[in-house]
C-alpha cells in the first residue's frame, strides 16, 4: 500500500522505546566534565590570581547565557533587558558589602559617619530607609534573588498576560534597561550615579580583595555555575522543557493542549532573572563593584552574542561561548580597541547567519561524530584535551 | 429555535463576530446533544472555522454565548475552556515539529498542566501504556519515537487526533480530519473517526458527503455566517435552499 511513507518504515528500524533517559547524555556528559576540568583544575593551575578573577568576571556573565538558553532558545523569548537582572543582582549585594564598607570608623572624615561616601558627597545626611534592611547579609543574599526574580514577574506578568511577544518583548525588555540605566545614573545621592557603587572591601570582616579571598571566591562561582547548570539541566529534561520547545514553535496550538502559556513564560523568565543575578552578585564580590555599564542596552546585548556564540539551545555551548568571547576580548581589545566591537558585530551576525546553533552546534555536527568514531559506544567517557 | 434542547451539552444562542464591520458568523444558534455527532457542511468562507474558533476561545466573539455543561465558554481562557472538556483538531495539521510522537502525546496527556506539575510530571508506567494505547489507536505504534516534522501529511493528522483523544474531551471539533489525505489514509481515518466519537459529543466540519453521511447524527448548513438548515442528511438535501446555494454546484 502507499501508507507507508518513509519517515515510518525509518521509524520501524530505529523506534527505540522513548524512555526518559539519563541525566546527561554521552556528548553532555563529556562536555560538562571538560567544562569542569577546565574551571576547576586547569585555569586555576594555568593563571596568576589576577587572571583567574578575570575568568572568574567571564563566568559570571555565563549564568545569564544560562538563563537565556532557557528563556530564547528553549521558550523563545528573547530578552534584550537581562542587564537590568544582572544589575538588580549586583547591586543587592554591593549596598551590603558598601554599607559594611562604610562603618563610623571607616567614614569618620565624612560629614555625616557612617553613610557611604556617595551619599555624603550628595548631602544626603541620612541612610534611606530602603538601604537600613542591607546591613543584614541574609536579608541581602534574599533580595540578590528576591528582587530581580520579583521584578521579572511583574514584568513578565504585565506583558505575557496580554500577550505581548516576539519583537516588541525584546524591544521593551531594551527600554526598560535603558530606563533604570538612567534611574540609577540619576540618582546618584542613592545609587552611586554612573561610577556605580565602589571601593568594597569586606564581606563580615573578610578581605575580598586579596588574592586568597578573590581565589576563592573564584571557586564559589565555579560551584554556582555549576548548580544552575544542573537547575537548567533537571528544566529542560522536564515536561515545562518540552512545553517551552512547543511553545516556541506553537505557542497557539499548546494553549489548546491545555497550558496557560502566559504562566510557563513568566516562569522561565523569572528563572533566567534569577540566574543573572546570582551571576551580578558573584561579579560585585568577585571584582569588588557594580556599575550602570552592567545594566543598559550594550551589555544587555552583549549577553545576549554570549549564549548565540555558544549556542543558544547548549546551556553548556552557553558557558564555552562565554569564555570563549570575553577571552578573545581580551585579547583583541588591548591590541585594536575600535576594531573590537566591530568584530564582535560581526561575530554576531556570522552566528545568527551561518551557525544558527553557534559552537555548539558545531560541535554536534563536526566534532562530536568524529569522537564517536574514535571511541565507539561503549567505551568510558573521555575528556576531550584542550 | 425548532432544534432547542434543554438536554444540550453544547448551547449555541445569538452568536456573532465582526471582523472590522464584516460579520463572519451572524446571530447563530444550534445545540448539541450528549453523543450527538454534528456535522457543520457549507461553502467555502461561510464560517465554519469560525464557529470552532469562537467554541473554543480562539477567536473573541462579539455577541452571543456559547454554553457548555452550564460553563460561559465566551468568558474563558483558551486552556480554561481545555479543562472544561473541549477538543479542538486545526485545519491543518497543527502538531509540535520539533518534538517526537510520544512527547506530543505526552504534552497532551491531561496531567501536570500548572508551572510545578509540569516540572514535577514524571513518565510513569500509566503514561507509558497510555500513550502506547492512544498511538495504537492512531496507528504510529511504530513512530513514538519519531519527530513529528518527519511524519507524513496524513500521519500529522492522526497525531493530531491522537493528542485530542488522550485528552479525552466531552466535546470533540474535528475541522476538515479527511482533508489532504490519500484515498487509502481516508479509509483508515473515517475507521478511526468512528471508532472515537462514540460516547461523546462530536462537532466535524466536512466537504466529503459520503462520510458525512456516514457519520452526521444532524447536519447543520451555514451559509455567510447564518444558518440554513438543519436537520437529518436526507432533511438538508431536500431543502432547496440548500440546493442552490451548496449542494447544487
Ligand atoms: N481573524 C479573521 N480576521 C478577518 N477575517 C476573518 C478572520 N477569520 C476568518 N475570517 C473571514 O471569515 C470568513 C469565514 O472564514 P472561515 O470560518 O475560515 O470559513 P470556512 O471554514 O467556512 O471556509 C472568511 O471570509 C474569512 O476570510
Ligand atoms: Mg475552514
Amino acid at each position: 500500500m502507499t501508507m507507508t511513507s518513509p519517515a515510518t518504515s525509518a521509524a520501524l528500524t530505529k523506534a527505540a522505546p522513548p524512555r526518559q533517559g539519563a541525566f546527561l547524555d554521552r556528548t553532555e556528559t563529556m562536555g560538562a566534565i571538560a567544562l569542569a576540568v577546565l574551571i576547576f583544575v586547569i585555569l586555576p593551575l594555568a593563571l596568576d590570581p589576577f587572571r583567574l578573577n578575570l575568568f572568574g568576571k567571564y563566568l559570571t556573565y555565563a549564568f545569564v547565557a544560562v538563563g537565556l538558553v532557557l528563556c530564547w532558545g528553549a521558550g523563545g523569548i528573547l530578552s534584550l533587558g537581562q542587564g537590568v537582572f544582572f544589575g538588580l543582582g549586583g547591586y543587592a549585594l554591593a549596598m551590603f558589602l558598601k554599607l559594611e564598607a562604610s562603618s563610623p570608623e571607616n567614614t569618620a572624615i565624612q560629614s555625616t559617619p557612617g553613610i557611604p561616601d556617595f551619599m555624603d558627597w550628595n548631602q544626603i545626611t541620612e541612610l534611606p530607609f530602603w538601604w537600613q534592611p542591607f546591613h543584614s547579609l541574609t536579608f541581602s543574599i534574599l533580595a540578590v534573588i528576591a528582587v530581580p526574580a520579583f521584578f521579572a514577574f511583574v514584568i513578565g506578568t504585565a506583558m505575557f498576560r496580554r500577550r505581548v511577544g516576539g519583537v516588541y518583548f525584546s524591544i521593551i525588555t531594551q527600554a526598560i534597561a535603558a530606563i533604570l540605566t538612567i534611574l540609577i545614573i540619576g540618582q546618584q545621592g542613592f545609587t552611586g550615579g554612573v561610577n556605580g557603587i565602589t571601593d568594597l572591601r569586606t564581606m563580615k570582616g573578610w578581605d575580598i580583595r586579596s588574592d586568597e579571598a578573590k581565589t576563592i571566591l573564584y571557586f564559589v562561582n565555579g560551584g554556582l555555575l555549576f548548580a544552575c547548570l544542573a537547575l537548567a539541566q533537571f528544566v529542560r529534561r522536564s515536561k515545562l522543557g518540552r512545553i517551552l520547545i512547543a511553545m516556541r514553535d506553537r505557542e497557539d496550538r499548546v494553549r489548546f493542549s491545555g497550558y496557560d502559556v502566559a504562566s510557563f513564560k513568566i516562569f522561565v523568565f523569572c528563572l533566567g532573572a534569577a540566574f543573572a543575578a546570582i551571576g551580578g552578585a558573584m561579579f560585585t564580590v568577585q571584582v569588588g563593584f557594580m556599575s550602570p555599564s552592567f545594566v543598559g542596552i550594550v551589555p544587555s546585548i552583549e549577553m545576549v552574542i554570549f549564549c548565540a556564540v555558544g549556542g543558544r539551545n547548549s546551556i553548556l555551548g552557553a558557558v564555552w561561548g562565554t569564555l570563549l568571547v570575553n577571552w578573545a576580548k581580551t585579547l583583541f581589545s588591548e591590541a585594536f580597541p575600535e576594531l573590537w566591537q566591530l568584530g564582535l558585530g560581526a561575530l554576531f551576525i556570522a552566528v545568527v547567519l551561518i551557525f544558527p546553533d553557534g559552537l555548539a552546534g558545531l560541535w554536534k555536527t563536526h566534532v562530536n561524530p568524529r569522537i564517536e568514531r574514535l571511541f565507539p559506544r561503549r567505551t568510558t567517557p573521555t575528556v576531550p584535551a584542550e | 429555535m425548532s432544534y432547542e434542547n434543554p438536554n444540550a451539552v453544547l448551547m449555541v444562542e445569538d452568536l456573532t463576530v465582526s471582523f472590522d464591520g464584516f460579520k463572519a458568523v451572524d446571530g447563530l444558534n444550534f445545540y448539541v446533544a450528549p453523543n450527538e455527532c454534528r456535522v457543520i457542511i457549507g461553502p467555502n468562507g461561510a464560517g465554519k472555522t469560525t464557529v470552532l474558533d469562537l467554541i473554543c476561545g480562539r477567536t473573541k466573539a462579539t455577541g452571543g454565548s456559547v454554553n457548555f455543561k452550564g460553563h460561559e465558554l465566551l468568558k474563558m481562557r483558551e486552556d480554561q475552556i481545555v479543562h472544561a472538556g473541549v477538543g479542538r483538531k486545526f485545519q491543518n495539521p497543527s502538531v509540535y515539529e520539533d518534538l517526537t510522537v510520544f512527547e506530543n502525546l505526552e504534552i497532551s496527556y491531561p496531567k501536570g498542566y500548572s508551572v510545578f506539575g509540569a516540572l514535577a510530571f514524571r513518565r510513569d508506567q500509566q503514561v507509558h501504556d497510555r500513550i502506547e494505547e492512544i498511538a495504537e489507536i492512531i496507528f504510529l505504534k511504530d513512530a513514538l519515537g519519531e519527530k513529528a516534522a518527519f511524519l507524513s501529511h496524513g500521519q500529522k493528522q492522526w497525531l493530531e487526533i491522537g493528542m485530542l483523544l488522550i485528552q479525552d474531551p466531552e466535546l470533540l471539533m474535528l475541522d476538515e480530519p479527511v482533508a489532504g489525505m490519500s484515498v487509502a489514509e481516508r479509509v483508515k481515518t473515517a475507521e478511526l473517526l468512528n471508532r472515537i466519537i462514540a460516547d461523546r459529543s462530536v462537532i466535524v466540519i466536512e466537504h466529503d458527503m459520503k462520510f458525512v453521511e456516514d457519520i452526521a447524527t444532524r447536519v447543520t448548513v451555514l451559509h455567510q455566517g447564518k444558518l440554513l438548515a438543519e436537520g437529518s442528511m436526507a432533511h438538508v438535501q431536500a431543502d432547496p435552499k440548500v440546493i442552490e446555494v451548496y449542494l447544487g454546484h
